[in-house]
């Protein structure tokens, strides 16, 4: 794998088409210098102004949070919360609605996020320690799941809930979310896992720990971080999902958060939608999963694209 | 490292071990109840005639392979898949493109602009769909939205969402804008493996900045590049959220439906179980049929990791 990394480079100078006019053109000289630092100058300002354009949403939704609905749809638009009050942010506090679905949102994620840390360490276990028949057919199938589209399963796994009688229940919806979450973190934790080597595991063992022992002393310690980055990705899925929740949660008490700001806005064609409150209710749903997120964010990627990357 | 792991247990007993089946067996029955037993379902329901009538208890009935007839032979619903693959076609190119691009920039710039441009897009990567989607609706509102303030008196109360091709480029416009943060940082990782010292000395021999990029670095990000394309295309071809909720906003469903804002129509709108189930089969196929290079990319990495 290294070594194919460290020739590649090799081949493609040769295969860089040298035209001699070119090489006496760029003489690298002062004057060259000075113009690659104006571009690099130049280049940077057209990344700040794109930042500006990426965040541009996120700063809308808070800014907007902060203003009345009568500034909001003045017909001008103002680009600085100026005057701002937390008046929407008590209004959708009072509404009765946002505490349920808070509540429905954090029962969800918090049973999906245990149970699949839990059967997701205890396969991740299995695949890193130990060479079974059926591990191939096993880490295969892991890997497909995880690509299943949640718009080619939700009808059935709607009917199969209503036959439990599971609809509109915080156990059915959580349960279908441990499913999805399950594989790629039985992949991310297997990483953590096989980082840890078992001959540390096994020296305390030779030092007259059981396994059990050394495990719960040597290696879940140092497993720790995994199972956090795992837990957190977890909640990120549970938490956003909205997609399943639409079909399972329809009355209007199961609403989970994603579903609760959907109804929201769902009146936007006309006049009657409180942009403000709007934006308060997707700031408060917003923050916390910035937050969380931007603590895994490295870790998801290299996890989702490693192979690639590692060449 | 795996593979430095693993052995030693397994070299010393040879035998029979009952320890890694039971380990993994709670993950197996969470996954065969709530996925493999739903996918059985699908797919017996789908040479069915499921629908009103068996929801009140009439048993269903054996249409053999009608279901899927009527997928290739209707007009309506072959228009829906025709608009999915060219919506996530042009998405995953247009994604994976300005991702490319934003890589190349921000390997090229000063410290601090760069991270100012990875905060920037971190945030929007951050964002929940949902509470992304509510924004973006507030944005291209038809009588306050910001985008037609800017855009001037032309577009004083223009609905974006009335007209089917102005729909899908809204909804291309906020699709790419979530999706290109992960395509620049995966692209941006590959990137700093690619050694300065070659790239200098190929400057020093005279090749221009588009030379460098076409023949030294995109050959080493290849790899990258292909997984990060093929995961664009398998997301966008399952585009859900982003549809609903504009088409919650005034639209109209029938000429801008995708495939999954379809399948939800026909399944939990219409009760039409047997035609969902023959969508959702199809879907499913074509899902891991794309997969199945990303999966070996991902073994790969099992194997040698």
């Amino acid at each position: 794998m290294a070594s194919q990394t460290l020739a590649a480079p090799e081949r493609a100078i040769e295969n860089v088409n040298v035209k001699p006019a070119t090489r006496a053109v760029t003489n690298p000289g002062q004057r060259g210098a000075q113009r690659r630092k104006l571009f690099k100058g130049l280049r940077s300002i057209i990344a700040i102004l794109l930042a500006l354009v990426w965040v541009f949403p996120v700063y809308w939704m808070i800014s907007s949070s902060l203003l009345p609905t009568a500034v909001l749809e003045s017909g001008t638009p103002r680009f600085f919360p100026w005057g701002g009050s937390l008046d929407n942010y008590e209004a959708v506090f009072e509404m009765g609605t946002f505490w349920p679905a808070l509540r429905m949102s954090l029962t969800v994620t918090i049973i999906a996020v245990a149970a699949c840390l839990l059967f997701a360490f205890l396969a991740a276990l299995a695949i890193s320690r130990y060479h079974f028949k059926g591990r191939t057919s096993f880490v295969l199938a892991v890997l497909f799941i995880q690509m299943l589209p949640a718009e080619g399963l939700f009808i059935a796994q709607y009917k199969m809930l209503a036959s439990l009688n599971l609809i509109n229940n915080a156990l059915g919806l959580a349960g279908l979310y441990t499913a999805s979450v399950i594989p790629f973190t039985v992949w991310m934790l297997r990483g953590f896992v096989a980082g840890v080597p078992a001959d540390l595991e096994e020296s305390a063992m030779v030092d007259g720990c059981t396994r059990t022992q050394a495990f719960f002393r040597i290696t879940f310690p140092l497993l720790a971080p995994g199972l956090v980055a795992s837990g957190v990705y977890a909640f990120l899925q549970a938490w956003n999902e909205f997609t399943v929740a639409l079909v399972i949660m329809q009355s209007e008490e199961a609403r989970t958060l994603p579903l609760w700001l959907r109804a929201f806005v769902q009146a936007s064609a006309s006049r009657a939608t409180d942009w403000g409150q709007v934006m308060a209710a997707s700031t408060l749903v917003a923050v916390p999963v910035i937050i969380f997120f931007l603590l895994v964010q490295g870790r998801m990627t290299s996890g989702l694209v490693a192979g690639a990357v590692k060449g | 490292m795996s593979s430095i792991a693993a052995p030693p247990l397994a070299q010393k007993k040879r035998k029979f071990h009952i320890a890694p089946y039971m380990l993994i067996l709670p993950a197996i029955i969470v996954l065969l109840a709530a996925l493999a037993y739903p996918v059985g379902w699908q797919i017996i329901t789908s040479f069915q005639e499921y629908g009103l009538k068996q929801q009140f208890g009439q048993p269903p009935e054996w249409v053999g392979g009608a279901n899927y007839v009527k997928i290739f032979t209707d007009p309506q619903i072959w228009a829906v898949i025709l608009r999915s693959i060219a919506f996530c076609l042009v998405n995953a190119a247009l994604t994976v493109i300005i991702g490319v691009a934003l890589a190349v920039l921000m390997n090229s710039i000063v410290k601090g602009a760069r991270l100012v441009l990875q905060v920037g897009l971190l945030l929007a990567w951050a964002m929940p769909v949902v509470a992304a989607m509510t924004v973006w609706l507030w944005l291209f509102n038809w009588y306050s939205g910001v985008i037609n303030w800017v855009l001037g008196p032309a577009f004083a109360n223009h609905n974006w969402l009335e007209d089917p091709i102005s729909f899908y480029a809204v909804a291309t416009i906020i699709v790419v804008w979530m999706s290109v943060p992960f395509v620049a940082f995966s692209v941006y990782a590959g990137l700093t493996q690619v050694s300065g010292e070659v790239l200098e000395a190929a400057q020093l021999d005279g090749a221009n900045g588009w030379q460098r990029f076409t023949q030294i670095i995109l050959p080493l990000i290849r790899p990258v590049l292909m997984i990060v394309l093929l995961l664009q295309i398998i997301w966008d071809l399952r585009v859900f959220t982003q549809i609903q909720m504009l088409q919650d906003a005034g639209a109209d469903y029938n000429s801008t439906d995708l495939l999954g804002t379809f399948i939800y129509r026909t399944g939990a709108g219409s009760a039409n179980y047997g035609m969902a189930a023959a969508m959702s089969v199809f879907v499913l196929v074509l899902t891991i049929v794309l997969s199945a290079p990303y999966v070996r990319s991902l073994l790969k990495e099992d194997n040698n990791g």
